[in-house]
This record gives C-alpha cells, sequence and structure tokens, in this order.
C-alpha cells in the first residue's frame, strides 16, 4: 500500500476518469454521467491509496474487496478498473454495446468486478457476507462498498446495516455517496434521508462525514475506519452529482442522461 | 409405517455433512421450524441467523458464497420469494454457491392459511436462469439431493416439507440430479409426481394395477433441468399422461413437463395441482382433498386422460 501523502497525481487522475466516464457514456448514447462523475475521488483514492489489490491477479485470495452498490456508476469503475490495469481502454469505447464485456450494470464477469449489481440497495449486503467469512476464517482482508445516497430508501440497506452492527464487522467499510439527488428529484423531498449520519449511529456504526470531493479528507476516513474495532465504519461522503462539470453538476436530468455532441465538447475542455 | 418429513431429513444431513469447514448455513428467524437449529447447534461459529430479513439473507449468503463458501440459506417456501430479486440478481445471474432450501411447501403450512403456502414458487425458481429446482419425495431422497448439492456448483432451490411421509426409497438408493426416477414400469399411463405427490402416484398405480391398467411412475424429483429424454420416452410410450403436484397447476411440474413433450411428442395430458387460487386453513390432509391431491382423483384423471387418446 502506497502511504505516499503527495495527492497531485491523483488530481490528474481523476480529471482523466471524468473525461473518460462521459466520453464512454456519450458514445454509448446512455448511462449515469451524474452520479458516476460525483464518487469519482472516492474511488480513486480507494484503487489507488487503500485497496490491497493486484490488478495482474483479480481474483487473489488476500485482496480487499470493493462491491458498486451503486451500479448506475459503472463508468466510473470501468474507468478506474482501466486505469488500474484490469481492463484496456479500448472496452470503454464498447460500453453497453450487445456482445460487449462493459454491461450497463457492473457484471463480474469483468475482471476486478467482485460481483455483478445494479439493483439498488443489495451491495451492504453482499459485503457484509463476505466481511462475514473473513472472520469466519479469521482473514485479514477488507471490504468496502460504495452506496448511493437515494439507495439508503431500500429497507435491505438497513437489514444490512443491523447485521453488520451486530456481528462487529469492523473489516466492513461502506461510503455513502451523498450527492442529495435520486432519480425523482433532492433526496430530502423525495424520501427524506437526514438526520443520516444519527441514523448510522443508532444502528451501531462508526460514523464519518468527509467533503467526497477532497481526497485528503477521504483518503483520512478510509486510515481513521481501520482503527474502529467492534463496528463497521460508515463514510458519508458530501459530493456534487455531475461533479466536474459546471453545467452539469446538480442538475438532476444528467442522472440517466448521456451527452450531446456539443455539451461532451465544452464538458472535455472543463476537464482539460 | 414409519413416516419422516423431508425438513427433518434436512436438519440431520446438515449435521452429517456439518464438519466440512466450507459451510455455511443461513437461516431468517425459523430455524426451530427449518432444522437448521441442528447445525446451529453443533456448528455455532458457522451458523448465521440473520433475523426475520429475506432480502438480506440472500445477500450475506452471496457474499458468503463469494469468498467460497457453501450456503445453506433457509426459510419456509413462501419468504423466499420476498428476496427473490435477490436471488435472481445476484445469486442466479453469478451462479453462486448458494443452496435455497426451503420448508413447509404447497400446503403443508396448513392451519396457517394462504399467508404461510407456497404454491407458486416452482413456476418463479424455475423461470430463473441458471437455477436448479429439486423436490425431494421422500427423507431419503431429500438426504441425498442436500448431500449432492455440496458437491455441486451453482445455485439450487431445494423445496421441503413440514409433514411427516412415507419412506419411498432404500437407503441405498442412488439419487442422480437431473434423472427422472422411474419407480414403477407401466405401458398404458405415465404419472409424472414430484415431492409429496409422488406417494399417492404410487397408491394410484396399484390401484389401476387391480383394473387391469399398468400406470408407469416417475418421480421427477429434479424439475430443473428436466430430464427430457427419459419423460418424452416414457409419455409417448404410454400415449397418454398425468402430472400430480402440490402446488399452482400454472407453472409447475406440469408445465415444465407439458413444455417438453409439446415440441417432441405431444400427448394428452392432465395436470393436478391447486388450481388458479390461494389455500385457505384447514387439517392438511383435508385441504389436499379439498384440492384434489388425492389418489382417487390421479385415478380419476388417469382413466379420463386414457380415453383421450383412444
Amino acid at each position: 500500500m502506497n502511504d505516499n501523502q503527495d495527492f497531485s497525481e491523483i488530481d490528474d487522475r481523476v480529471r482523466k476518469i471524468r473525461r473518460q466516464i462521459i466520453t464512454m457514456i456519450h458514445k454509448a448514447g446512455s448511462g449515469h454521467p451524474g452520479g458516476s462523475l460525483s464518487c469519482v475521488e472516492i474511488l480513486t483514492v480507494l484503487y489507488s491509496r487503500i485497496l490491497r489489490h493486484d490488478p495482474k491477479n483479480p481474483d487473489c485470495e488476500g485482496r480487499d474487496r470493493f462491491i458498486l452498490s451503486k451500479g448506475h456508476a459503472a463508468p466510473a469503475l470501468y474507468a478506474v478498473l482501466a486505469e488500474g490495469g484490469y481492463i484496456q481502454d479500448k472496452e470503454l469505447a464498447l460500453l453497453r454495446k450487445t456482445g460487449s464485456l462493459l454491461q450497463g450494470h457492473p457484471d463480474k464477469k469483468i475482471p476486478g468486478v467482485e460481483v455483478s449489481t445494479g439493483s439498488l440497495g443489495q451491495g451492504l449486503s453482499i459485503a457484509s457476507g463476505i466481511a462475514l467469512s473473513a472472520k469466519i476464517d479469521s482473514r485479514p482482508f477488507r471490504t468496502f462498498v460504495l452506496m448511493g445516497d437515494g439507495e439508503c430508501d431500500e429497507g435491505q440497506v438497513w437489514e444490512a446495516a443491523m447485521l453488520a452492527s451486530h456481528y462487529k464487522l469492523d473489516n466492513l467499510v461502506a461510503v455513502i455517496d451523498r450527492n442529495g439527488l435520486q432519480i425523482d428529484g433532492l433526496t430530502e423531498k423525495i424520501m427524506r434521508l437526514e438526520p443520516l449520519s444519527k441514523k448510522w449511529t443508532a444502528f451501531g456504526w462508526h460514523v464519518l462525514e468527509v467533503d467526497g470531493h477532497n481526497v485528503n479528507e477521504i483518503h483520512a476516513a478510509f486510515k481513521s475506519a481501520e482503527n474502529a474495532k467492534g463496528q463497521p465504519t460508515v463514510i458519508i461522503a458530501h459530493t456534487f452529482k455531475g461533479k466536474g462539470v459546471s453545467f452539469m453538476e446538480w442538475i438532476g436530468a444528467f442522472h440517466g442522461k448521456s451527452l450531446t455532441e456539443q455539451e461532451l465538447e465544452l464538458a472535455l475542455k472543463e476537464l482539460a | 409405517m414409519e413416516l419422516k418429513s423431508t425438513r427433518d431429513a434436512y436438519g440431520e444431513t446438515l449435521k452429517k455433512v456439518g464438519g466440512n469447514k466450507e459451510i455455511v448455513v443461513l437461516d431468517a428467524d425459523l430455524s426451530v421450524s427449518t432444522k437448521t437449529n441442528i447445525f446451529a447447534k453443533h456448528f455455532p461459529e458457522r451458523f448465521i441467523d440473520v433475523g426475520c430479513a429475506e432480502q438480506n439473507l440472500f445477500g450475506v449468503a452471496a457474499g458468503l458464497a463469494l469468498s467460497g463458501k457453501t450456503v445453506f440459506a433457509s426459510t419456509y417456501a413462501i419468504f423466499a420469494s420476498r428476496g427473490l430479486e435477490q436471488i435472481r440478481n445476484t445469486i442466479a445471474h453469478d451462479k453462486l454457491n448458494v443452496k435455497i432450501v426451503v420448508t413447509h411447501a404447497g400446503l403443508t403450512n396448513a392451519p396457517d392459511g394462504a399467508s404461510h403456502q407456497a404454491l407458486e414458487d416452482i413456476a418463479i425458481m424455475r423461470a430463473i436462469p441458471h437455477m436448479r429446482v429439486i423436490v425431494p419425495a421422500d427423507a431419503i431422497e431429500a438426504e441425498q439431493a442436500i448431500t449432492e448439492e455440496i458437491h455441486s456448483e451453482g445455485p439450487a432451490y431445494i423445496r421441503l416439507n413440514r409433514a411427516e411421509s412415507p419412506f419411498l426409497f432404500d437407503p441405498g438408493y442412488r439419487y442422480d440430479i437431473g434423472r427422472a426416477e422411474v419407480l414403477r414400469e407401466g405401458q398404458d399411463v405415465a404419472l409424472f409426481a414430484t415431492g409429496t405427490m409422488v406417494s399417492p402416484a404410487l397408491e394410484a398405480a396399484d390401484q389401476m394395477k387391480k383394473a387391469s391398467i399398468d400406470a408407469c411412475v416417475v418421480d421427477v424429483h429434479t424439475i430443473k433441468p428436466l430430464d427430457t429424454v427419459t419423460i418424452n420416452q416414457i409419455a409417448w410410450q404410454c400415449g397418454s399422461a398425468v402430472s400430480i403436484e402440490e402446488h399452482s397447476v400454472i407453472g409447475g411440474l406440469g408445465s415444465a413437463i407439458a413444455e417438453c413433450i409439446v415440441g417432441q411428442h405431444p400427448v394428452p395430458m392432465k395436470i393436478i395441482g391447486v388450481g388458479d387460487t390461494f389455500g385457505q386453513s384447514g387439517e392438511y390432509n383435508e385441504l389436499l382433498e379439498l384440492y384434489g391431491l388425492t389418489t382417487r382423483n390421479i385415478v380419476a384423471s388417469a382413466k379420463r386422460i386414457m380415453k383421450v387418446q383412444k
């Protein structure tokens, strides 16, 4: 694991990943740019500084596990996996095409993808099962799961939240991409989540809140999670949907809409 | 006559094979009824109760299977459907080693009424790609089916019962996943039965024998993948068929057999099962009678369908 605290190289990578996300969604003609752009820093810090993993041997026994519960952010994950060397850059251009490796939502057959996801609210249960197996076998790897805030509407999230705390899964870290928007509008207008932090605390979790676009804060939170004993950690990462492209930030319409040729050109200029 | 429920066989089998450290058993607050409590007592470190939370049950089961475990996840048949999408999108899609062993299937949860009776589960599970669907006919077949699953890759739905039922097989019986088991040879009419209905099908064959009708009785313990070769062959030889299941007439064993023979050797066929209706409270035997899941109805249906042929 790299403990280098210089994040300048990560900033470049973050911009590149954002460019790849909007480009691949544009080529696909459909996809979810908003929620993909909001979690780029989280994924980049995870894959470059936190996860113990080996792109040359994606199934190596001791690897840390990562599950993208908000599967619609697949383009962000794919770009990060390509950056890490799990998949080839040229695959990105085939996103969502018939016969392509890169399905619209993460598929287990993609190197580096632990489990297929896409239907919301399920990743935390799966991650809890993986973390439980590590406990049963006294194995040291850790399990990470990235969730959306909208998917916290799902009852299953709270079933899993109870279980992870009941079984003291301190080898489990959940991150919530708190971008404040779900498909039908503001999370607080559609189905109020606040006080979100207190809810997780009440469920027995170690709760951290960070600026989800500040790589220093994200990194520090992951490090802090390592020291939480006897309880799982949730990092509520405050983010902006569509982050990085001025005309996409906080715009609900970009939840599930591709960019036009013109929009892509403008966006790529901003991300240059 | 010695009787034993398939759920009791499940509990005892888990204890027998439980020394295998790759096995993890999950339940959703019904371990006393599903009999996973026997495993829990002997191997507490590998038993996980998720509480009454079936969606989480199947998600956690998926996670354990992803880590190399062979997972048995149990609840009542009716409640497994509560985690249906989790079963479909994760366990089945990714071909995970999760064995969904459900008890109290069909009408056996009789006095509890419609909310606790699973009559559509075979249809639902059968429609999911990669899913094996197994319905053992007695305690011995149940033990072998459970044991066999430990060595078989991928997901399975194993449908067990609460009711005590007679032994149909000797302990030396050799169960094969995917093989329709011919229990009685016969040329006049084919009786395809599954689970609890195999026993009355055999009785029906005995009764018909007295009327000089030779019924062929087949135990279809594996509804998916279906033994299409055996089923087509027997249906064609007999010229008519009856299917019997403690399940809705829609989408279960009867539908599977009809789908199988219609493209090869279609013959007149009667599907015996619960009609397109919910169950209700009552004594188990009374409900079986009410919905026509009886030896008498099998005999009558067989005789009628044979005439259609002629």
